[in-house]
């Protein structure tokens, strides 16, 4: 099997080759003759890798231990979820995962593409394939990287070393593959732009053509993003879900330049201003996107997790620069072409509200890459390392948080061009108020903590600002059509699904933003307890949690030795239910112990609070048990808000249906099509 | 990006007395820009921390012999076999070196489930005139969260 992978990557790389000459040549001298070439090698370099996929699940599943890979992550009683999971629960593994995936993409590019957007396909395929190249060097030049999935070892192992227990979740089994579908996917949109660039075709068609690609990248980047602070929170014991770590940073930085461009798309599509802007933040992203495969991977930040240090980080490095290079030179030379065609006319009008918008979402983008990035640039200019911490990351990001959320609300329903003062009124009165209102609320409750006031009171205004929309086009449905409500409920998403889904995305927003202010008010404690002994912990909401040592009880599971530790939690004096809560010692197949002893968080969550127990250890010989007891309001919301993000990001993608205007506009594009070929005749 | 229109634009208010939208929009963006740097530069002050390996940490003390009690990430290698834990007080005492000096660590609080003796670490603290590094958070940096530590 190893053969034909390894076959399947050489046979790869050679079609990448093709794929990439046939498809700049085919684009400069537009020979259709190359461009379809160009085509298929795409089609065929997607079939390759699917091969080579393939190969090295079938080794997985065979447990061939000879394989390095096999042996280093899966072991005979590993569960099969977990197997298939191993084709990138490692370094080489999710290479070719990356590969493929690109590769998968361009051939959707290539197949599905509109007819009226195909002229930039060769670019496409050739940066795609340059790209798809690029991760394949990597793997074949193993002599220096040590990188290829295939390779084999010397002897072979009785069995392998089996998954790192805290991968053995099954937000991880989720949570990788779908960052790396968003990092991935950008590459598209990204060629797209540089196909835009190089053929001179800087109309706001390009735009068009990735819309949906830019979505879905974003889509799978906000899934990736949620699915790892699950993972993290469930699965790390440490009580939180953020830690403003560099390689969580890495994930976060392209989601805000994609967020910041998914906005300031639509002022060009409207007003054709912030072309510059628009073809910078792709570029950006995408530069940003190979940065935080690069962090991951080369060990130039130290992080919790990464990827051992490894030489390839230097191929990273060195693409990184290379690519960024030659993207902004080209940018550069294009720069006459881009002037836009109307200038910002009011202060008070969508577009300001939107330049801030994308201002403060690239702003965060640079403070947490400078905060990422700090030991390295102060290394370089003092000798000394210094970092800053998730304190600095809240110090700078909250306030710059609050007045996104603010936009938020201002953003959609403040008029084009210049906003009249009863247009101001009638949208923002009731809205206003009700942030007003909810601020007053909070600071008669006793409540006296600034950024979560402001939060909540922020998100109060956004809400009202969202349910005003659709209770002004629910009702005017209503009267125009005689619908009935929940049916013009329903059409008004149909109409109209960007603006609708768009405002679902911010509910999830604001849900996340409340979510968020919640962390400000985590307890916690710990504790030595005896069997009936107890802690108590008084809660955010004054309530007095006792948690209860029952006892310790030890086991054998399918791969592993567990000690549980079980508290009775009573709310109040009032028993609410029992918490369990977990340290597994993994063991291979003949029982010898395999990593370190991981933590099961005992977890009971509802839309108040959580209460989170973690058993940190336990006395040797006794059933004393060590606690840490945690209590996290909202965080249940985080999850929740999270899934609306997604859900919103899903309707605006939908296909089919789309705005009467767009549609309209189709048709009228078909009309001139007909009198075209016509006027041929 | 918008500095041509901008020039333009504010010779136009120095003629008429009034600040057009480009011209109002650069001032509120120069606003945030600069309180987002005083913020990112305060703040770098008030919680940025030396990351330091032990014998950077010890060149420090030999060139400033008052470097104790600073807020401090050191990077280092636990000595094996130097690790003990007093579970019921949940202290962890341990040394840390990488190679050319070493320091011992006091440290009270749940160490991550990834800490052993052998792995490295990432210890934040004060360093104390007892010379014992009095330990707020102990980081362990498993070879990565997808790679299991390399057995030594």
């Amino acid at each position: 099997m190893t053969l034909l992978g390894n076959l399947a990557l050489w046979v790869a790389f050679l079609l990448g080759a093709w794929g990439a000459l046939t498809g700049f040549l085919g684009g400069a001298r537009g020979r259709a003759d190359l461009i379809a070439s160009s085509r298929h090698a795409a089609y065929a370099l997607c079939a390759t890798l699917l091969v080579a996929v393939v190969c090295l699940e079938v080794a997985l599943f065979r447990h061939d231990f000879n394989v390095e890979y096999v042996a280093a992550y899966t072991s005979r009683n590993l569960p099969t979820f977990y197997t298939w999971s191993a084709l990138y629960a490692g370094q080489k593994g999710s290479l070719l995962f990356w590969a493929t995936v690109l590769s998968l993409f361009g051939a959707l590019a290539q197949a599905f593409t509109a007819p009226r957007h195909r002229v930039y396909l060769p670019y496409v395929g050739a940066i795609t394939s340059l790209v798809v190249m690029f991760f394949l060097s990597v793997m074949v030049f193993s002599s220096i990287t040590h990188a290829n999935p295939f390779e084999r070892l010397a002897y072979t192992p009785v069995d392998g070393r089996g998954l790192n227990p805290q991968l053995q979740n099954p937000g991880m089994v989720f949570h990788p593959p779908m960052l790396y579908l968003g990092y991935i996917s950008i590459t598209i949109p990204f060629a797209f732009a540089m196909s835009a660039l190089l053929s001179k075709r800087l109309d706001a068609d390009w735009l068009v053509a990735i819309r949906k690609w830019t979505l879905l990248s974003w889509l799978f980047l906000s899934i990736g993003i949620c699915l790892g602070m699950w993972w993290a929170y469930v699965e790390l014991g440490w009580g939180g879900y953020w830690a403003w770590d560099p390689v969580e940073n890495a994930s976060f930085l392209p989601w805000l330049t994609m967020t910041a461009f998914l906005h300031s798309v639509m002022i060009q599509e409207k007003r054709g201003m912030l072309k510059k802007w628009n073809l910078g933040l792709i570029i950006g992203s995408w530069l940003l996107s190979i940065f935080g495969t690069f962090i991951t991977r080369s060990g130039v930040i130290a992080s919790v997790h990464s990827f051992t240090q490894s030489n390839v980080g230097y191929f990273f490095g060195g693409f990184l620069l290379l690519a960024g290079i030659t993207s902004f030179s080209i940018y550069a030379r294009r720069l006459p072409l881009l002037e836009a065609d109307s200038q910002l006319e009011s202060m008070v009008s969508r577009e300001a509200s939107f330049l801030f918008n994308n201002l403060l979402l690239v702003g965060i983008a640079f403070t947490v890459l400078f905060g990422t990035l700090l030991p390295i640039l102060t290394e370089l200019f003092s000798g000394t390392k210094i970092t800053v911490k998730a304190p600095w990351f809240n110090t700078v990001n909250i306030p710059l948080g609050l007045l996104l959320l603010l936009f938020t609300g201002i953003g959609p329903l403040i008029a084009w061009r210049r906003s009249s003062l009863p247009n101001l009124k009638r949208q923002f009165a009731a809205p206003a108020a009700a942030g007003m209102l909810t601020i007053l609320a909070l600071l008669a409750s006793g409540m006296r903590d600034l950024y979560p006031i402001l939060a909540i009171g922020l998100a109060a205004f956004v809400c009202t600002t969202i349910a005003q929309e659709f209770w002004r086009g629910v009702s005017a449905r209503h009267r125009q059509y005689g619908e009935a409500w929940l049916l013009a409920f329903g059409r008004l998403f149909a109409r109209n699904r960007r603006r609708y889904g768009g405002y679902v995305v911010h509910l999830g927003i604001l849900i996340l933003f409340i979510a968020f202010a919640g962390y400000a008010f985590k307890t916690e404690t710990e504790a030595t307890l005896r069997p009936g002994e107890s802690a108590s912990i008084k809660s955010p909401y004054g309530w007095t949690y006792t948690f209860t040592h029952l006892g310790i009880s030890q086991y054998n599971a399918l791969n592993r030795q567990v000690t549980a530790a079980t508290v009775e939690v009573s709310r109040n004096g009032k028993r609410v239910g029992l918490l369990t809560t977990e340290k597994r010692q993994h063991v291979d197949a003949e029982g010898n112990p395999t990593f370190q002893p991981s933590t099961e968080v005992g977890i009971k969550s509802d839309a108040r609070e959580d209460l989170y127990v973690v058993l940190a250890g336990v006395v040797n010989g006794t059933e004393q048990a060590v606690y840490r007891f945690t209590i996290n309001p909202l965080v249940w919301w985080v999850w929740y808000g999270g899934m609306i993000v997604a859900l919103g990001g899903l309707i605006v993608m939908w296909p089919g249906g789309g705005s009467i205007t767009v549609r309209r506009a189709q048709a009228g594009y078909a009309v001139k099509l007909v009198a075209e070929a016509k006027g041929t005749e | 990006m918008y500095a041509h229109g901008h020039w333009s634009a504010s010779n136009q208010w120095l003629y008429n007395g009034r600040m057009n939208a480009g011209m109002k929009f650069t001032l509120g963006a120069v606003l945030i820009v600069g309180s987002v740097g005083y913020l990112m530069a305060s703040g770098v002050k008030q919680t940025g921390q030396y990351f330091l390996t032990p014998s950077e940490l010890s060149h420090k003390l030999a060139a400033d012999p008052t470097f104790y009690d600073v807020g401090m990430r050191v990077g280092a290698r636990v000595v094996p076999g130097s690790v003990s834990r007093d579970v019921p007080r949940q202290t962890i005492s341990f040394r840390v070196t990488d190679g050319s000096a070493t320091y011992p660590v006091v440290y009270r609080g749940i160490a991550p489930d990834t800490f052993n003796d052998s792995v490295e670490v990432v210890v934040e603290g004060r360093l104390q005139h007892d010379g014992v590094i009095h330990a707020t958070d102990v980081l362990a940096k498993c070879g990565s969260r997808y790679e299991s530590v390399p057995k030594a």
